[in-house]
Parts: structure tokens; C-alpha cells; sequence
């Protein structure tokens, strides 16, 4: 750890000369009952104190947003006896609930694979497994289920080649939030990199809240669940007798 | 139209789940079955997370059996002390259900039997429903060949405690009606269902009630029994969506009243007849679900936060 520190120190001595400013278009979301999805726009610039070093090879711009993490418990399914149970079950310790990345080029060609687990950057270096069970023999295959069932539900989602990067100083990208998202601290990060290695990062924070009615129920539910319980039953009793007192009308 | 869901936390058609609660409401007022059995699979199906799916509809269940059950009161075809002694079993086994549930999830395996609880007893149900059925609508074509049965004393009516239901136009023993309520209150909190689905042919089978007296009847005891799985999943787990609910039940009253409606038009033979096939189709579906080979073998669920 204290190793890769020093050596983290060490390559960013001398690539301090370009730096990353960043912005998005808004650092809130807000879930509110008709609350389809969200696009954030992500834009930046490469603040430099003297012109572009030309041998360390051309410059790239990774963006990743990411949702809080959770810890999830993934189970695989076996034919026993002719049908699917569910057998082996791995906590999952870290997994974001929304992860998605936009680049300027395919990843592997952009960052090396240590530089991507230095900084967590892919999906790979995301969900990861702290300790896994003894008895599961491929706990990386449990792993690679949260990251492929979460792909399909459009909760990760990975762009290359879709960062606009005008004349190695300006650079936008649009990032599509889905409808499914969750509350919580998503972070946005903006990465310059140059010969395969990071030179300058760059964070924004996005607050994604429940507003409005969306609030207030979900707070009754959790702070006053007896209380909401009993609306709940209220609301269904009520339902019942006025459609029922409706279609009597409706008869006569 | 779509909207987020506070508590599912998903995004979905305001309209397809309009569409979903009438057509289950429909089918709560014609069979006096709760629909839960349909609605809690389809939920799943539109991808609202099951836990939020079976305490959400056992919300739902009570808007469109209240709903169905006015229409019922008004035809005089509940029979109240019937659905007392229904309920007090019910509550009962919910009670012992949900312990039941808990040791399940415990064990990892709760998905597994909820679905085996399904296939079983839908099959076995259906199955017996549309044997019936058949024969009745047979016996009914030439009624001369066969003679109207008489009714038959079975052990039913061997057992104490003794109780006139004036409604059923039965003189028969507490104990049965309160074992039935009881059964069915452990599989609706294991099944997360109203349990209509079971009571009905055991209320029709077993007890011998007439076939009009049992939908009411039925709604009845499943109003109180859903209203109770409702405050348990509110308090215990917050897993009850207010605005699925809401929509849910919004088709789902409208829908019960015109089941109410063209289940009387139908006759008893082929209302019973519909509902087997209905509980077949559904019982199929799972069984094959649980023989094929899954799409996806793996399955997340969060772990707590």
C-alpha cells in the first residue's frame, strides 16, 4: 500500500503540467413521481501552464459515474432433483448500485490494467469481493453476475469512443441516468490520461433525492410504518366502497 | 405515462398497472378469489422487487375484496357467522404462517417452496376443479340418466360443537370451517396471497356450502386476513408501495365490481370450470419455470444496507 503511494507520488511529479478542470450540468437529481430517467452533461477543460508534451503519447478523457455502493448477495442456481434450486450464495461486499463510464477510446487501449485498479475504473475493479466463502468454487464467476445482470438493466453501462475532445483542451460527454435509480451520493469522476497513465483527476458530486410526495411517503414508511400501515388499509377500504357505491349509482 | 414508485424504486407504466388491477379485480369479483396468486406473479414480472410485490398486494387485496363484498351484502349472499369462524382461524394460522416464512428466509430457500407451495396446490385445486366441473356439466346434459345426489353425510358431520349457519343452510360442526381458515391463513402468509383460490373448493367441497354463499363468504375472511399481512409487512419489513397500491386498486375496485356483475350471469358449473383452467394455466407456468433451464443462473438480492 505505502508502495504504490510513493509510486502513485512518483508518475504524478511530472505530469502536473495538465490538469483537469470539470463541470456538470446540474449536481441534483431530483425523484419526483413522473421521474423518467435524467441526463447529466458532463464537460471540461485541460488547464496547462505550458504547451502539450508531445512524447508521452495523445491525450484521453475517461468519465465514470458512479452510484453508492451496496453489498449484495448473489445466489446461482443447480438442478437438483429435476428442478432449479438455489445453491451457492457470495456476499458481494462492494457493488455500486449505478456505474456507468464514457471514454474518448476503447478503456484497455487508453489506461493500463494497474492504473485502472489504482483509481477503480471498470466494472471488473467496482464490484469486488473481500472474502469469499471456501466452499463456492469460482467466486469471480459470481462477481461477473452482478456485473452482467446489472448491464442488462441498463444500471452499468460502459461508452467508449463517446467523449467529444476538441483540440486537446475542451471535452464533453453526456451520461444517461435510467429511471430505476436509487437515492444516494453519486460521484462523478473526470480522468486524463496520457501514455496509458492517469495525469489528473478531477470529482464532482451528484445528490440524487426523492422530492415532493415521493418524500413524504418514503419517510412515513420508514419513520412512522405504523401509521402508514393504517393509511395504506384506509386508502384501500375507501377505494373499495366508493367503486362499489359508484357502479350502485351507475345501475339505477 | 410513467411513474416512480416511492418504495419499489422503480419506474414503471401507470396505465399497464390500471390495465394489470381490472383484470385481476375482475376475476376477484367472479370467483371470489383475491387475485393475489395472478398479480403477485406478474408484478414480479414487470420487474417490481418481490418483497415489495407481495406486501403491496396484499394492500391491493383488500381494496378489491371490500369492494366485492359490498356487492355481495347487498345480495344477502355472505354468510357472516360463516366468515367469523373463517377469520378466527385465519388469524390464527397467518400468525403461525408468517414464523413459518421467517424460518424459511432464514434458510435461503424461501423462493423455492413459495413457488412448490404454488405448483402444488394449484395443480392439485385445478385439477380437482375441473373433474368436477366436467362431471357436473355432464350430469346437467341429461339429467336422466343420472339422479340428483342426495346430500350425503360425510365425517364432517361426525364432529362436536355443532353451530347453525342459517345462510349456507348447514347444521355442521365449528371445527372444520376453523381448520380451513387456518390452512389458509398459513399458505397466504407463505404464499403472500389471499388464499381465495383454496378456500373456495374446500368451502364447496368439504363444508358442502352452496356455490353463490361461498364468493362472499369468501371475501370476507380474506379482507381481514390481507389487512392483517398488510400492517405485518408495513411495520416489519416497509415494504408497502403506497402509489403502486393506489393504482393497483384503482383498477382493481372497477374491475371487481363488473366481475361481481358477470359472475352472476354465469352459471356455477361453467364459473367453476373457468377458474380451474385459470389455476391450471398458472400452475403450468411455474412448473415449467422451475423444470427449464433458467436464462440467467444467477440471481441478486440486496443484503442489507
Amino acid at each position: 500500500m505505502i508502495r504504490a503511494l510513493l509510486i502513485s507520488l512518483l508518475l504524478a511529479g511530472p505530469a502536473l503540467a495538465e490538469d483537469v478542470v470539470g463541470a456538470l450540468s446540474q449536481n441534483s437529481v431530483s425523484i419526483t413521481a413522473n421521474f423518467n430517467g435524467s441526463e447529466i452533461w458532463v464537460f471540461g477543460a485541460v488547464k496547462r501552464e505550458e504547451p502539450a508534451p508531445q512524447s508521452a503519447g495523445p491525450l484521453h478523457v475517461i468519465v465514470t459515474i458512479r452510484g453508492p455502493d451496496e453489498r449484495v448477495t448473489v445466489r446461482k442456481k443447480e438442478r437438483t432433483l429435476g428442478i432449479w434450486v438455489n445453491r451457492d450464495a457470495v456476499e458481494v461486499d462492494v457493488a455500486p448500485s449505478f456505474y456507468a463510464i464514457t471514454t474518448t477510446a476503447p478503456l484497455e487501449e487508453i489506461i493500463s490494467a494497474t492504473e485502472r485498479l489504482r483509481h477503480r475504473i471498470g466494472f471488473d475493479q467496482a464490484v469486488r469481493l473481500v472474502g469469499a466463502p471456501v466452499e463456492v468454487a469460482s467466486p469471480r464467476d459470481f462477481t461477473a453476475a452482478v456485473t452482467r445482470i446489472r448491464q442488462d438493466n441498463g444500471l452499468y453501462v460502459q461508452k467508449d469512443g463517446i467523449v467529444d475532445l476538441t483540440q486537446d483542451t475542451l471535452f464533453t460527454t453526456r451520461v444517461a441516468l435510467p429511471a430505476n435509480l436509487v437515492e444516494g451520493s453519486y460521484r462523478a469522476r473526470m480522468f486524463l490520461t496520457r501514455g496509458r497513465k492517469v495525469i489528473s483527476v478531477s470529482e464532482e458530486a451528484i445528490e440524487v433525492r426523492k422530492e415532493g410526495l415521493e418524500r413524504l411517503i418514503y419517510t412515513t414508511a420508514h419513520e412512522r410504518p405504523f401509521l402508514y400501515g393504517i393509511i395504506s388499509l384506509a386508502v384501500a377500504l375507501f377505494a373499495g366502497w366508493a367503486a362499489s357505491e359508484a357502479f350502485r349509482l351507475l345501475r339505477r | 405515462m410513467q411513474i416512480y414508485l416511492p418504495i419499489a424504486e422503480v419506474s414503471v407504466n401507470a396505465f399497464l398497472l390500471l390495465g394489470l388491477g381490472g383484470l385481476v379485480g375482475i376475476l376477484s369479483g367472479m370467483f371470489g378469489v383475491g387475485g393475489g396468486f395472478l398479480m403477485t406473479p406478474l408484478l414480479f414480472f414487470i420487474g417490481i422487487p418481490p418483497a415489495v410485490a407481495v406486501a403491496t398486494e396484499a394492500n391491493q387485496i383488500v381494496a378489491s375484496s371490500f369492494s366485492g363484498v359490498l356487492a355481495h351484502f347487498r345480495r344477502k349472499t355472505v354468510d357472516i357467522k360463516m366468515g367469523l369462524v373463517l377469520l378466527a382461524g385465519g388469524l390464527v394460522g397467518s400468525a403461525i404462517g408468517v414464523q413459518v416464512f421467517k424460518i424459511l428466509r432464514e434458510m435461503g430457500q424461501v423462493e423455492l417452496l413459495v413457488t412448490l407451495c404454488y405448483v402444488i396446490f394449484l395443480g392439485v385445486v385445478g385439477g380437482l376443479m375441473f373433474i368436477e366441473s366436467l362431471n357436473a356439466i355432464r350430469r346437467s346434459k341429461n339429467p336422466a340418466t343420472a339422479p340428483k345426489p342426495r346430500k350425503h353425510h360425510n365425517w364432517v358431520h361426525g364432529l362436536p360443537f355443532k353451530m347453525r349457519f342459517r345462510q349456507s343452510q348447514l347444521y355442521i360442526s365449528a371445527i372444520p370451517p376453523f381448520i380451513i381458515g387456518m390452512a389458509v391463513g398459513v399458505l397466504a402468509a407463505i404464499m403472500g396471497v389471499g388464499g381465495g383460490f383454496i378456500m373456495v373448493p374446500a368451502m364447496i367441497y368439504i363444508l358442502g356450502m352452496p356455490t353463490k354463499v361461498v364468493v362472499g363468504t369468501s371475501l370476507f375472511q380474506i379482507i381481514f386476513v390481507t389487512a392483517f399481512t398488510t400492517m405485518m409487512h408495513a411495520v416489519q419489513n416497509q415494504t408497502v408501495d403506497a402509489v403502486l397500491a393506489v393504482l393497483l386498486l384503482l383498477g382493481g375496485v372497477v374491475g371487481a365490481q363488473i366481475g361481481a356483475r358477470l359472475g352472476v350471469r354465469l352459471k356455477a358449473e361453467q364459473l367453476r370450470i373457468l377458474l380451474a383452467i385459470l389455476v391450471l394455466a398458472v400452475c403450468g407456468k411455474l412448473a415449467f419455470d422451475l423444470i427449464a433451464t433458467p436464462s440467467e443462473l444467477y440471481s441478486l438480492g440486496t443484503g442489507g444496507h
